[in-house]
Order: C-alpha cells, then structure tokens, then sequence
C-alpha cells in the first residue's frame, strides 16, 4: 500500500493508504476528521470540499494518494485556536446556515472566492457556489453571508 | 471501487513506459471524469499512471501565431491565464464555464479532450479552432482527433502533451447549460481563423461535430445576421428528458447567433 | 421581556458546531467494532425473484453475514406498518399490502432490498454484494399513473384490482353538482404535480447496535421522529419491547419530509447487530437514496372550478389519482386525502366543493409526505384555476382572489371540506406583497424587458394551509394509527438553569434557539441558560417528531405548559419564603413579588430552595420539574400571499426568477431570522419543484432522474433574492398564537411561478406551462401557440 506524507490541517500527516482511498474517506474514516461530509456520489453536491494549496477540491473525487507531498485545510483546521474564522462568523450571523450539513464545503468553497475575488457581485457569488447543493437555505443567507466577509475582507 | 496500482512518473517517457507495461491501466489526470466513472463501476483499471508531475505538460505560452495549452493545465488556470484572455478570450471565457470552481481547479485539458464526453466544452473549441493536439508521438489535428461517443484517436498509452490553438481573428463561445448537470446541454463554438470559418458544436450530438450549414452561411458573412432563416436536421442528435432533438438542433442556431453576437 | 426571549432575531446557538465541522450525524459516528452493512438492490421494477444465491459473496473477503428475504421469514419478522388507514367511498377499508423489509418473492420497484451484505469495512460490503446473485424473472411494470390506471396494467399487488390503493372521497357532490349547473362558466385544469426527490444533503443512514449483557438494542438513525420509529419498530417490524429499544436521531442532515418514515433499513441494521453481537452501519450512497427514499407529490388532477359573471367562485370540482409507489410509506394514505382534499377551500368562500382521489399503486419508490404534503398540490390546482377564471372573465388576477376571500370578520370559517379556519386575514398579506413587489409599475418592466428581447411576467399566488395536524381524537376517527400530540419535560437546575427536553425533533430548524428562547421569555432568565435537549428516546418521555411544521405550534405549546407548571410550583416555594399566599406572589421578569411589597425572590433562589428544602413549604415535593403533554383543539392555519416575476429567453425557453416577494402569516413569531430563513428555504424548493425538478421513470420502472447529475437541484444561481415579510394574525388555540412556518414557502410558491411563466406568454395565447417549466417545454409552449 502506498505511503503518503501531507501537510493536513498545518500538522504533517503520513499514513499507509490503499491507492482506491478518496480523501475524503482518509479524512472521515481513517483520521476521523468527520466535518467534511459526502451528500453524493457523482461529484455534483460538495458537502466535501475542502482546500488542496488553498484551492477548493472536492475531496470526494480525488485520490488520498494524490494528496502526498501537498498542504490539505478541512473545515477543522479552518478556524484558528478556536476562534471562528470571518467567514465562518458571517455564516453565523447571517444564518447562513440551518441543518448544518453542507456548511463545511459551503464554507471551504466560499473561503476561496473571498480570498481570491473579494470584489465578486451576487451573481459572481451565485455562480462560484454551483459546486455547492444546500437543500434548506434557498442560498439567500449563503450569498449574504458571502458579502459580508468580502466586504471585511476588502478593508 | 476497486484497488488498482498507482504509479507517479516524474517525467512523460516514464509514464509511457508505466502505462506500456499495464495494458490494462489508465493515464490520471485531474480525475473529474475518470473519478466519477469509477465510482460508478463503469472504469476498474489495475493501474493509474498519474499524469501530476510530468513537468512537460505544464504551462500556457502564445508561441508565434499559436496559443500554447500544457495538457496538464487545469480549467481554473486557462481561465485565469493572463495570457489566454489577451489572445484567446474565448477560450478562457469557457474554460471559466466548465462544471464548477472545484472541478475547474482538478480537471485538466487533457484530460477533458482524452475523456471526450459528448457533452464537454473543451473539444468544441479545439475543433471550431483548428487546433493541434500533440501528443509523446506526433501531432494530431483536430479532425481527426475526435472519433465520437467518449471515443478519440489516441493510441492506448498515448498522453497529450499540449494543445496548439491557431489565434482566430475571431471566436466565442456560447452554451445553454444542462440544467442538473451543468455540461453543455448545446454549446457551439465559431471562430474565423488561419482555417475561414469553422462552427463546432458539442453537447448535441454523439461527440463534438461540426455544423457544415452554419459554417457555408457564415463563410459568406461572418454575422449573426446571415443564420436567419439557417437551421440543422435533427436527426441523427441526442435527445433526452432535457431536450428533444429538434430542440437542440434549433439550440444550435440559436447559440451560434448568440456566439457571433458576441464576436461582434 | 427577556432580551433574547420572544420576538429576538437571537443568533443561533446551534451553528457553532456545524461551522467548525464538530456536528455530529449519523455517519459520523464511529461504533468499536462496527461492521457495514450493503444493501442488494433490485435493478428491476417488477420481477419475480427464482433464487439469491449468497456462496460467493458470502465467500468474500472480510464478509461476516449476507441475509435474505427468506432469512426474514425464517425469523418470523413483521412487516413495516403504514401509519395511517384509509377507507374508500363504499366504506372499505384501503388495500393495505404487506411491506418486508427485504423482498422475499417479488421486487416491485427498482431498489427493492433483496439481502444484505455484512462485512468488515465499507469496501469489502459493497464488493460482496455484487457478488449475490439474483435470478429474476422480469415481469411487466406500471411505472406512472397512466400506465398503471390503463386496462390491463400489470398489478402490483395481486389484490389491488385495477391498482387502485383506495377511492376516496371529500365533500358534498350534490351540492358542487348543483353549483357547477348554475355556473355562468367552468374553467378546467388537467395537471400533472410532478413527483419530486426531496434529496437532504445528508443522505440516510443507520446504525444498529445490540448489548447481549442486558438485551438491549440502540439505533441512531437520521430520523425525524426518533419515538414513532420505535413505536413502530417495536410493535411491528421487530417486536423489541420498547424499554429495551432505544432510537438516537443525532445531528441530522435536512429531511423534508423524507426521513419521518420508518424506513426498512432501520430494521435490518438492528436485526444484523442481533445476529452479530456487533454495531452495523448502514450509509446510503445518494444514488441509493433516489432509489430507496420515499418521493413526494405525483398526483395527476383534472379540476374544475364554477364561477358567477362577476367571478364569485361557486363550485369546485376535482379528480385526482395520486400515486402511492410500490408500498405504503408511513404517513403515505393521508397526504393525498386529507393534507389535501381538506385543503381545497383555500382562502376562499367557494360554498361548495367535492373532491374524489383514487391511490394508485405504482411500480416505483413510495410515495410519501414531502414539504407540504398535499397543500402544494392543493394550492397549485386553486391558484391556477383562479387565475384562468380571472382571464376567461377578463377580471383582474387579484380582484377575483379578493373577491372571494373568506374575509377577516367570518373567522372561525367553516369550509366545506372539514378544516375550520380558526383565524386569518388575508386582505392584509395579499396588500402587502403587492406593495413590495411593485404590482402596480409591473408593465413598466414588462416593456423594458421586451425591449432586451425577452418576455417578462409576474404571478400572484394567494393560500392557506393546515399545520400541526391535530387533535388525536379526530385524526384517529379519520384513520390515523397514532396520536398526534407532543410532550415535554422542563428541568429546573438547583441554580435556575434549565434543561427543555422536547419530543419534537430539529434537523435545521433552530429548535435549540427558538425553544430556548420561549422558555427564557416566561422564566425571565437569558436563552443561554437554556438547553434544548431533542432526538433521543432514552431522554425524552415521548414524541411524535417533525414535520408538517408542528414543533412550535404543538410541541413549543407543551413546553410553554410545562413552563406553566414549573412557575406555578415555584411560586408556591416563593410564597412560602416571603412568608406571602401564593395567591398574592406575582413572576415577573425572573422575580417573584407580593403585590404591593418589595419583597421578593429571584427565580434562582427558588430553584435552589427547590433543591434544598431546608426552608419549604410542608407537603410540597421537592425540585423543581415539570412535564406536558399538548394536544392541540385544531389545526393552524398560515397563510400568505407569494408574487413572483421572471423573464424568459424566447429562443431557448429559460426561465430566470427574477423577483420573488413573499408575505406570510405564520402567528406569532418567535424568531424572525429563523422565520425569514424557513421561509427562504422553502421557496428554494417550491420554485425547484416550479422550474427544476422532476422524478422520472422510463416506462419500464428505470429511474431517470437517479443523480445530481439528471435530478436538477436549485442551485444558487437559479435563485433570486428573496423579498420576505410577515404580516400577523394569531392562532387563537394555542398560548403563543403561533402557526408553523416550515412549509408555506415550498407550498405558495409553485403556482405563483407558473402564473408568472403563464402570464410572460399569456400574449402568445399560452393558458397553461406543465411543472417543472423546464426551457424545452417552454419553448414548446411558445412555438405550439404562435402556430
């Protein structure tokens, strides 16, 4: 089996995986990292994402083998010392957020976009989220939310 | 899913050579296909050769007249590319379309053309674009790459190496998305480059195709205005519970006008 | 009042965990030792089942256990009961099929369990099951209604003549007769309520466990009603004494509707655990889901409605066939008759109104309650039908709604399909939906919008619909299997914290907030020193769950009574301390008083005088705890008005939302944000249903729409930006005055994005745009009209 060494959370993991291990499965199953969650089997719902070198994967559709020698952040390691990240705290007072289940990949997927393009309208929002279903929001408080971290972020 | 072996090659002969001695293995690219497909069960290879660190296939350079695309470059970088949106903005207005954040950061132009699912966008610009696709053996011009259904040219344990796109004077991109999925219901591709003018269409039929009508009306006029009127038979097209054949073939039209409208 | 008490838009206490990724869902938990359970389904809708051979896969590595069908029987196991009896119009009772929970003879829609696979890990399951083998013998299947309702449809059951479930019937038919032979005109609908996958994002699972020592089973499960999923494990499925079945429903990921039911793999979870003497997880794959959850909707209706010259409604007639699957789900027989039929007054004075439904079954999955459960349907049909009499007698879409309103001064009204609306004022919605959507200066943006090419329409939707289905006397003598009540335990701490122990269940909801903040606003202490306990049957005395947005409105009135009793006990202690009558002692703002003194005690003193009764009344039991069950006099009634507006993309048929304004009366309101957020969601899913989504079947019983990737799930993109609001009448039956919020979004929506779909094209000569509106049908609509 191979042995992959990556940098998980900003702590170095290495673990003996069989080659058909997803990362989300090394996540859940074998580091018992249960935030990310799998709500699909066709790549299409996104509960899983998480941050691969700071971009958002979905870690339901790639290889733990793929993930040696690179810097993995799931919503665990999201949040520093147990201060809620800005976007996490927008999330929460925004409310939005209600069975909770699609919120760490919600959360992963829109860290990125804030990060990246803090300037994105709400049809930019509506757009990058695509990759991400949430059943009990309709998106309203998702793309509020979103807004308001850019907007501290622009500051 | 079950297990397989997995191989990282460092360079394209050694993964060549890994793939030569598995007949029964696949090249691994970003996984937003060939991922899926075996969880499906649809895919059991005994081997993956993953493609991530063969530096070959990397970078995006404009190379005299040619747009130059690593295979390895994945959706999210074409989009971004500094280079591809000064000299070929359709291309990376596409690229910026394709499935979602997350895949457009995974999935890879190689692996897309190599995959060649009837419903992708990339092969309808490598095909409206006359591009070349090169490969670790020869170079393969457009059309004669795509042989349709999830189905091209290359050798089994052939890899792409890159994709040379001919700068047009003009192209866009235009699609209708499917709605659940998010591939292209329709998209066409026109552009009017080195080749005259060329409309491929994907998401209508078994595989990429080119529209020979389209093409002859707008040989004379490159506009919009000189498809009224112009239309495809739909026989022959997909059709399913999110479109008829006869309404992907009047998609057809209808995107290419909005293609050109938008190359005005 | 409290801070954070009633009417505080309080943040919610449960977001933390889910944000920081430390939820707790089922598949999240890990059992020492725990072994995994894989499903065998069929791939056929119908078959005859001539052998499963279990040698190889019980030959497959790590594989501990493969039971069939026939193991079933051998243990004498009973069958899933349905929750609800129906009886037909000659007075007999519905066919009422046995459901095992693994097919034994017969599969009857595709993903019918057949065995399962117990193994070492997850991998290793799912590889032995593909390993059993099943001989079938295909057998031809009637996968819709149409094909099951044709002569000679292949029967599901044996049984059921004609696949007919039950024929039931509503309302006075002579009478509607009567109304329909006066009318100056009958307008008439034939529709399709597409069936809809409710899809929560986290997919079902269970896990089973059982304690040789004590004989003690436990399921977690993700469940909506831990407590009925005992009941009827252990009166029927399983025959586990109650008191050593203990059922955990934990953090659960959405539900919809979708997991009230007792689903076949709760049992077999735990019958495996039984033979092993070890935990089972069973984690369905969304593929699996689509297959194996119950559905929602699909019901197929011809309505017609009489109206007057002036467009006073005077009759309503309607026929439905509503499909049932290949089993009866839990609460399946009543969404079709009466969270429906019963449904069919509306806001509206209509005098007379009959309606007939006839159950099919189906060769496909059960069909049960999702979002709204019938009202949608009910709406929809209504909604439409008054907007195409409004056209036929060119009156205007919201005169003839206001015109027949059942106005503010005739409550409690009557209706001629059994519901008495106990309160209501719907002038008052509908005037403030069409002040925010900017009714009035519509045409305005109509014409910009043809300027830009494209067809611009708005909808109006007005309705009322029935929550907290109640009382058990009545739901009883209508054929419910249960009571319809709820319970609640409130615990006083020694230092006047608090524990709320609810037999409702919060999968989104925001339970842990609201409750908390009713029980804050009568003690007089903050929400924080409140917790909200839900979802586990060892805890709570009993509970019939959530759904049919009931849990404020019936279990939010027992904790109110059992806050009622904690003060009047307290009081008493209080009285005794300040030496007063407690006739005399007043609680007020967590303080207890003498009228007219100063002297008093706070609400923590008396907790802690509970608890340590040196100084206490004599005869007075000590602590301070409390509990209540409610069952409630009748049902609520919410009601809104919802006023959508999209443009359309004439050359592909797109529709695009582009506004939609909801105005809604859900009784008091405890927490707006919460509110404003049950109401978001369900518009998401009404406009889903409207535009999006649709479950389909090939003729042969082959899902269709079996992922993400052929069922459209609104995604953020396809959504506006809500507009919502809240106008207020209060329930008149229940101390709060609440009415429940968690559907009237999923259930005013459809009808008023199809009106606005209908409206954008109504130029074209359209009069009607099937659900979901996809851009195909769309474009059909068009080019069929311009012909």
């Amino acid at each position: 089996m191979p042995t992959i060494s990556l940098s998980l959370n900003g702590k170095k993991v290495t673990a003996e995986v069989e080659a058909r291990t997803l990362l989300v499965e090394l996540l859940r199953d074998r580091l018992g990292l249960t935030g990310t969650h799998v709500g699909c089997d066709t790549s299409q719902c996104g509960a899983c994402v998480v941050h691969l070198d700071g971009r958002s994967v979905k870690s339901c559709t790639m290889f733990a083998v793929e993930a040696d020698g690179r810097a993995v952040t799931s919503i665990e390691g999201f949040a520093a010392d147990g201060e809620l990240h800005p976007l996490q705290a927008a999330f929460h007072e925004n409310h939005a957020l209600q069975c909770g289940f699609c919120t760490p990949g919600m959360v992963m997927s829109a860290a990125e976009l804030v990060a990246r393009r803090p300037d994105a309208s709400e049809a930019e929002i509506r757009a990058w989220l695509e990759g991400n279903l949430c059943r009990c929001t309709g998106y309203h408080n998702i793309v509020r939310a979103v807004q308001a971290a850019a907007k501290s972020a622009r500051r | 899913m079950q297990d397989f072996g997995f191989h990282r090659p460092q360079n394209l002969a050694a993964a060549v050579e890994t793939l030569k001695k598995r007949p029964d293995g696949k090249y691994l690219g970003g996984g937003q296909s060939l991922i899926p497909v075996m969880k499906l069960g649809l895919a059991s290879p005994s081997d993956l050769v993953s493609l991530s660190a063969l530096p070959e296939l990397k970078g995006i350079r404009v190379d005299g007249k040619e747009l130059v695309v690593g295979a390895g470059a994945t959706h999210a970088e074409v989009a971004d590319s500094a280079e591809v949106r000064r000299v070929l903005p359709a291309l990376a207005g596409l690229a910026a379309h394709i499935g979602d954040p997350q895949v457009r950061n995974r999935g890879t132009l190689g692996g897309s053309l190599a995959h060649d699912d009837p419903n992708a966008d990339y092969p309808a610009a490598v095909l409206a674009l006359d591009a070349t696709v090169v490969t670790d053996r020869r170079r393969i011009p457009a059309d004669g790459f795509f042989k349709g259904l999830f189905s091209t040219a290359l050798g089994p344990d052939e890899i792409i190496v890159s994709v040379r796109f001919p700068l047009p004077e003009k192209a866009a991109y235009a699609k209708l998305p499917h709605p659940a999925s998010k591939f292209a219901l329709v998209g066409v591709f026109v552009a009017k480059g080195p080749a005259g003018v060329r409309v491929a269409v994907t998401g209508a039929g078994a595989g990429v195709f080119r529209a020979a009508a389209l093409e002859q009306a707008l040989a004379k006029r490159f506009a919009s205005e000189a498809l009224a009127g112009a239309s495809i038979p739909s026989a022959g097209l997909q059709g399913d519970a999110f479109g008829s054949a006869e309404y992907r073939a009047h998609l057809v039209v209808v995107l290419a006008r909005r293609a050109l409208e938008a190359c005005a | 009042m409290a801070q954070d008490g009633i009417g505080a838009s309080l943040l919610r206490k449960e977001d933390r965990r889910f944000l920081t990724g430390e939820g707790r869902y089922t598949d999240d938990v890990q059992k020492p030792h725990q072994t995994y359970l894989v499903v065998v389904r069929s791939p056929h809708a119908h078959a005859r089942i001539k052998a499963v051979r279990t040698d190889a896969a019980r030959a497959a590595p790590g594989v501990v256990a493969v039971l069939t069908g026939a193991d079933l029987a051998k243990d004498k196991i009973g069958n899933i009961p349905t929750g609800w009896l129906i009886h037909s119009k000659d007075g007999k009772p519905m066919v009422e099929p046995p459901h095992p929970a693994l097919a034994a003879d017969r599969v009857r829609h595709v993903g019918d369990g057949v065995a399962v696979v117990v193994a070492e890990t997850r991998d290793q399951a799912r590889e032995a099951a593909a390993r059993v083998e099943v001989d079938y013998q295909e057998l031809p299947a009637a996968a819709s209604l149409a094909q099951a309702t044709a002569a000679g449809a292949p029967l599901v059951w044996d049984q059921a003549k004609g696949n007919v479930c039950f024929d039931w019937h509503l309302g006075d038919k002579a009478a509607t007769d009567a109304a329909f032979a006066k009318a100056f005109k009958v307008v008439s609908l034939d529709t399709l309520n597409n069936r809809l996958i409710p899809n929560a994002i986290e997919p079902r699972a269970a896990i089973g466990e059982y304690d040789r020592a004590g004989g003690d089973y436990t399921l977690t499960t993700t469940s909506q009603n831990p407590h009925l999923t005992r009941l009827l494990l252990g009166a029927f499925s399983y025959g586990i004494p109650e008191h050593k079945l203990k059922v955990v429903a934990p953090d659960v990921g959405g539900g919809f509707g979708s997991k009230i039911f007792h689903y076949p793999e709760e049992f077999l979870v735990l019958w495996a655990a039984r033979k092993l003497g070890r935990p089972v997880k069973w984690t369905a794959q969304r593929s699996e889901s689509f297959l194996s959850d119950a559905h929602g909707r699909d019901h197929v209706s011809h309505a017609e409605l009489a109206v007057d010259r002036d467009g006073t409604f005077l009759g309503l007639r309607v026929r439905t066939d509503a499909n049932m699957g290949a089993y009866l789900s839990t609460f399946a027989p009543a969404v079709p008759t009466y969270l429906y039929a019963t449904l069919l007054a509306g806001c509206y004075r209509t005098p007379a109104i009959y309606a007939e439904v006839r159950a099919v079954f189906t060769h496909t999955a059960p069909v049960d309650a999702y979002r709204g459960a019938g009202r949608p349907e009910a709406a929809f049909l209504l909604e439409r039908l008054a907007d195409l009499a409004a056209r036929d007698l060119g009156m205007d879409r919201v005169e003839i709604r206001r015109k027949n309103f059942i106005r503010p001064e005739q409550f409690p009204y009557q209706t001629p399909v059994a519901l008495q609306y106990d309160s209501g004022n719907y002038q008052v919605t509908l005037d403030a939906a069409l002040d925010r959507s900017g009714w009035q200066t519509f045409e305005q943006r109509r014409a910009e919008a043809r300027k830009r090419g494209k067809l611009r329409g708005i909808g109006i939707s007005t309705y009322v619909e029935a929550c907290g289905i109640a009382p058990s006397a009545v739901v009883g003598s209508l054929g419910a299997r249960a009571g319809l009540y709820e319970s609640a335990v409130v615990r006083v701490h020694p230092t006047g914290s608090v524990t709320v122990f609810t037999g409702t269940h919060s999968h989104g909801q925001g339970h842990e907030t609201t409750f908390s903040q009713i029980v804050a606003e009568q003690l007089g202490i903050p929400a924080e020193n409140v917790e909200v306990i839900h979802g586990d049957t060892s805890k709570i005395p009993f509970g019939m769950g959530t759904y049919g947005s009931r849990s404020l409105a019936v279990g939010g009135t027992a904790i109110v009574n059992a806050t009622q009793k904690v003060i009047d006990k307290a009081k008493k202690i209080a009285a005794h301390l300040l030496e007063a009558s407690p006739g005399d002692v007043e609680f007020k703002d967590g303080k207890f008083t003498v009228a007219g003194t100063d002297r008093a005690k706070t609400f923590g003193e008396v907790a802690l005088t509970a608890y340590v009764p040196h100084n206490y009344p004599p005869g007075l039991e000590p602590g301070l705890e409390e509990n209540a069950f409610y069952d409630p006099k009748n049902f609520t009634y919410p009601a809104g008005c919802h006023i959508c507006e999209v443009e359309i993309d004439p050359d592909t048929g797109q529709v695009q939302v582009v506004a939609f304004t909801a105005v809604d009366d859900v009784g008091r309101v405890i927490n707006p944000m919460i509110v404003e957020g049950q109401v978001h969601g369900g518009l998401a899913q009404g406009i889903g249903q409207a535009l999006l989504e649709h479950g389909v079947y090939d003729d042969a019983g082959q899902l269709l729409s079996g992922s993400f990737l052929g069922y459209t799930m609104p995604r953020a993109s396809d959504l506006p930006t809500y507009q919502v609001a809240t106008r207020t009448t209060l329930c008149t039956h229940n101390p709060l005055g609440v009415k429940g919020v968690g559907e009237v979004g999923a259930i005013g929506s459809p009808p008023a994005v199809i009106n606005a779909v209908v409206d954008a094209l109504a130029h074209l000569g359209v009069r009607h745009v099937e659900m979901p509106a996809t851009p195909e049908r769309v474009w059909r609509a068009i080019r069929n009209a311009k012909r």
